[in-house]
């Protein structure tokens, strides 16, 4: 296995047990071995002294082995309860599944974790990404695992289900359940995590009780890395760029503001709260009902994607559900990154190969994006570097605008201060800014200002040098708190 | 603020008219139809359609609604089966040459009718898993394959099938024919119930995530395009039965027609969504659109215009309304 290299570790009942690592440090195969997915080429794998080898993910649940996996393995077209008791379904006469009885299972398992907002009628689908990875760990719980493995399970919840995470984690370890996880954010493997061990390139780096963020960084990157956050440029004009006049929409209620040249704006929020929708109305891609936009002084139209790109705006967005929006993951690199630009480097309807080379390869040199060449399929790249190609995207159809939808999420730490880097010498060249990101932290250390938004409101503007991430949290909390 | 998120779940009725607007819809489609039908039928007619319609209606419609769950079930793990057709075309043959007058002999090749239809289905399931070709290839291949054996076993209309046979099955006088649609109804509803039904859906969701849920994909979906050979060798016995003679040509507009059904019962042919119940509806409904264009006197050359036309609004509006549905939550 290539992802791995002679890796090992090992873990006890009762502990939770933090990997971390750059992305493609093979946590995530690592993850994917221990739980039956993949098979190691060589090694060993002991569960209380006995040896194991896992076929398939029934013969690590045989072992009360469990795992949640990233990626998300739900069925969209199925009830929450059908998802939670699938294979394990309370059967009547003949054997027949009895399914007033597998609602009713649901609802009570879900009540016992905790979850009741969760309807077990509602479809997977109409599930927002949050409530579908919560299923996921539902179901994962429900099984009464004695080792449960989660890769990267807090990158798609915000705060409050993170907190309920860790609540049932914690509930695990005190019934002496040993608990693996993958995480990208420091300050939950703090919290968290009794011993953190350290992935690079492959190989087990060390194992530690504790251990300074700034030191696992540099185990993880075998450099260090100053500070993660760069210095924002002062701001150079007052000249808007992007004004917004109580836009309303889908989940987005009179929304006012303006966005200036040069400006790095922030906006907060919990999951739900209209900024995705927000982002998407700004960019055409999806209707308003009422409000204006004006970009540069000029009230502007945006019908669909096509119009926002005419006016300059560039959408980057991470994609909630992985596959779905963006990128197409099976074309190479070059194809991705001209993707938005087909017109331009197209003479008479057809594509000018070299042109589209030249300037693809200047956006991989430029984003320093990691892959073996041009024609390589986005889908094989690593998470972050599948990020870079999507801003690159955007840079080449040459935006004044960029709205940026969580690009760092999911992302490594080496990768992120790249992105960081990135967007700050963007904004220095004069490149207007709006971008969200579900990590407070960066928010507040990245913008001129913050826009917290509530309920599709803008509930709370914060500026320099009133921008701290528990001030972000709090006013993107305030109602829920109060409560 | 459990019990108040408890209390602003919407009820299961609202649950389940957005989750199936297909069907919801489908049976709106029906009653639409019938509506029309008589209305039609009582201008052209001056009296209202009677008992002798109905089993017309429901005899004929058979054939079709046994194609049309077959299809739905395949249908529903992702694939497709433009088989059908040469199923029926083979069974009805084997139906119509084989058939003795004896009680046993009746039992016996209907069995054996049935077999037939469930082998052609594992070879096409097989081909499926095993052989990793896409279900168009394949079943578009046995199509083919079943339609020349069926040429091979009857080469010209023909054969003889006993009258008890006709009137256990297709009988004229009244529409008993009805009874087998409670039957398969109850069919499906104890395998919706079982772990190859919960799989069938799992698959046609994702296959993936079914796998990880530990469900055997190949075992299942074999099983998808068994069932659908042995629900088109009904329908070609059941035609056998109704014409009392077999032709080896029969089947053939029932593949498309059973999509048709399975379309109009909501039924998404992308696989994971809608129910054999709603193709057995689809089924109605596009016997009675010919019903309906039949008696408006439309010229039949313009048939499967029409039929073509509606199935396009259908589909859209199918579509829409669900998403409407859903949407207001």
């Amino acid at each position: 296995m290539q992802a791995l290299i002679g890796a090992s570790l090992s873990a006890s009942f009762g502990e939770v047990h933090a990997l971390v690592g750059e992305n493609g440090a093979g946590k995530s195969t690592l993850i994917k071995a221990l739980g039956g997915r993949l098979r190691p080429d060589s090694g060993a794998i002991e569960i209380k002294e006995e040896r194991v080898s896992f076929a398939r993910p029934e013969d690590a649940h045989a072992y009360g082995v469990r795992t949640v996996f990233q990626e998300l393995t739900l069925l969209p077209w199925m009830t929450v309860a059908e998802n939670l008791l699938i294979g394990r379904e309370p059967r009547g006469p003949f054997g027949l599944i009895r399914r007033r009885r597998t609602e009713q299972e649901a609802e009570a398992l879900l009540a016992s974790l905790g979850v009741e907002h969760i309807d077990p009628l509602a479809l997977v689908e109409d599930l927002s990404l949050a409530e579908r990875q919560v299923i996921e760990i539902v179901r994962a719980i429900n099984a009464r695992p004695e080792i449960l493995l989660l890769d990267e399970p807090t990158s798609s919840l915000v705060e409050r289900e993170v907190k309920w995470l860790f609540r049932e984690i914690r509930k695990l370890r005190d019934a002496n359940t040993c608990i693996i996880f993958t995480s990208h954010r420091w300050n939950e493997i703090r919290d968290i995590a009794d011993r953190i061990t350290v992935f690079r390139g492959g190989r087990h780096v060390g194992t530690f009780i504790e251990i300074e963020e700034s030191d696992a960084v540099t185990l993880m990157t075998g450099r260090r890395v100053e500070a993660l956050y760069p210095a924002l440029p002062p701001l150079a004009s007052d000249e808007p760029a992007l004004a917004v006049n109580k836009l309303t929409g889908r989940r987005v209620n009179d929304v006012s503001f303006v966005l200036k040249r040069g400006e790095l704006l922030g906006v907060g929020g919990l999951a739900g709260h209209g900024h995705r929708e927000l982002f998407f109305q700004l960019f055409g891609a999806e209707r308003t009902t009422s409000g204006t936009i004006s970009v540069n002084g000029r009230q502007v139209r945006l019908k669909n994607p096509r119009d926002g790109i005419r006016h300059g705006v560039g959408l980057a967005l991470v994609p909630e559900d992985r596959k779905a929006e963006g990128l197409l993951l099976a074309v190479s690199v070059r194809n991705n990154l001209s993707l938005s630009i087909m017109r331009r480097i197209s003479h008479g309807g057809v594509l000018r190969f070299g042109f589209e080379r030249r300037l693809a390869q200047a956006i991989v040199t430029r984003l320093k994006v990691r892959t073996p060449s041009l024609g390589h399929p986005v889908g094989a790249l690593s998470g972050g570097n599948q990020q870079k190609v999507l801003i690159g995207r955007w840079l080449l159809a040459e935006p004044r605008i960029l709205l940026l939808y969580d690009i760092t999420r999911g992302v490594d730490v080496a990768t992120k201060r790249e992105l960081y880097e990135l967007i700050v010498h963007l904004a220095a060249q004069g490149h207007s800014i709006l971008f969200y990101s579900s990590d407070a932290e960066e928010l507040a250390r990245l913008s001129h200002r913050v826009l917290v938004m509530r309920e599709g409101r803008i509930a709370a503007e914060l500026e320099e040098p009133d921008i701290t991430a528990e001030r972000v949290v709090a006013a993107a909390l305030k109602d829920t708190v109060d409560e | 603020m459990s019990n108040a998120a408890v209390a602003a779940r919407r009820n299961r009725w609202s649950h389940g008219l957005g989750q199936n607007a297909g069907f919801a819809l489908a049976l709106v489609l029906l009653a639409a139809s019938i509506v029309v039908y008589c209305a039609i039928y009582f201008i052209a007619q001056r009296r209202l359609p009677g008992g002798f319609e109905l089993t017309t209606t429901v005899n004929n419609t058979m054939p079709l609604v046994f194609a049309g769950v077959g299809q739905a079930i395949v249908v529903i793990t992702r694939g497709i089966d433009l088989s059908i057709g040469g199923v029926i075309d083979l069974t009805n043959a084997i139906a119509a040459l084989y058939l003795g007058d004896s009680l046993l002999s009746m039992a016996g090749c209907s069995l054996l009718v049935l077999l037939v239809g469930a082998a052609c289905g594992l070879f096409n399931g097989l081909l499926v898993t095993y052989g990793r070709v896409q279900p168009i290839l394949v079943t578009l291949a046995t199509l083919a394959i079943f339609q020349g054996l069926a040429i091979r076993v009857l080469p010209s209309p023909g054969g003889q099938v006993p009258s008890e046979f006709t009137a256990v099955f297709a009988n004229i006088e009244a529409p008993w024919s009805l009874v087998y649609i409670a039957i398969v109804i109850g069919f499906w509803f104890c395998f919706r119930r079982t772990s190859l039904g919960v799989g069938l859906y799992a698959i046609g969701n994702d296959e993936l995530a079914a796998q990880a849920h530990a469900v055997n994909v190949i075992r299942t979906r074999v099983a998808a395009y068994v069932l659908s050979g042995v629900f088109a060798a009904v329908a070609g016995l059941f035609m056998a039965a109704s014409s009392t003679s077999g032709d080896a040509l029969t089947g053939n507009g029932y593949t498309l027609r059973s999509i048709v059904a399975v379309v109009l019962g909501g039924v998404n042919l992308f696989g994971g969504r809608g129910t054999p119940v709603g193709a057995i509806v689809g089924a109605f409904i596009s016997v009675m659109i010919v019903n309906i264009l039949f008696f408006a006197q439309i010229d039949p050359l313009y048939q499967s215009f029409f039929e073509g036309l509606f199935l396009v609004v259908a589909v859209l509006a199918s579509g829409g309304v669900g998403h409407f549905i859903r949407a207001r939550a």
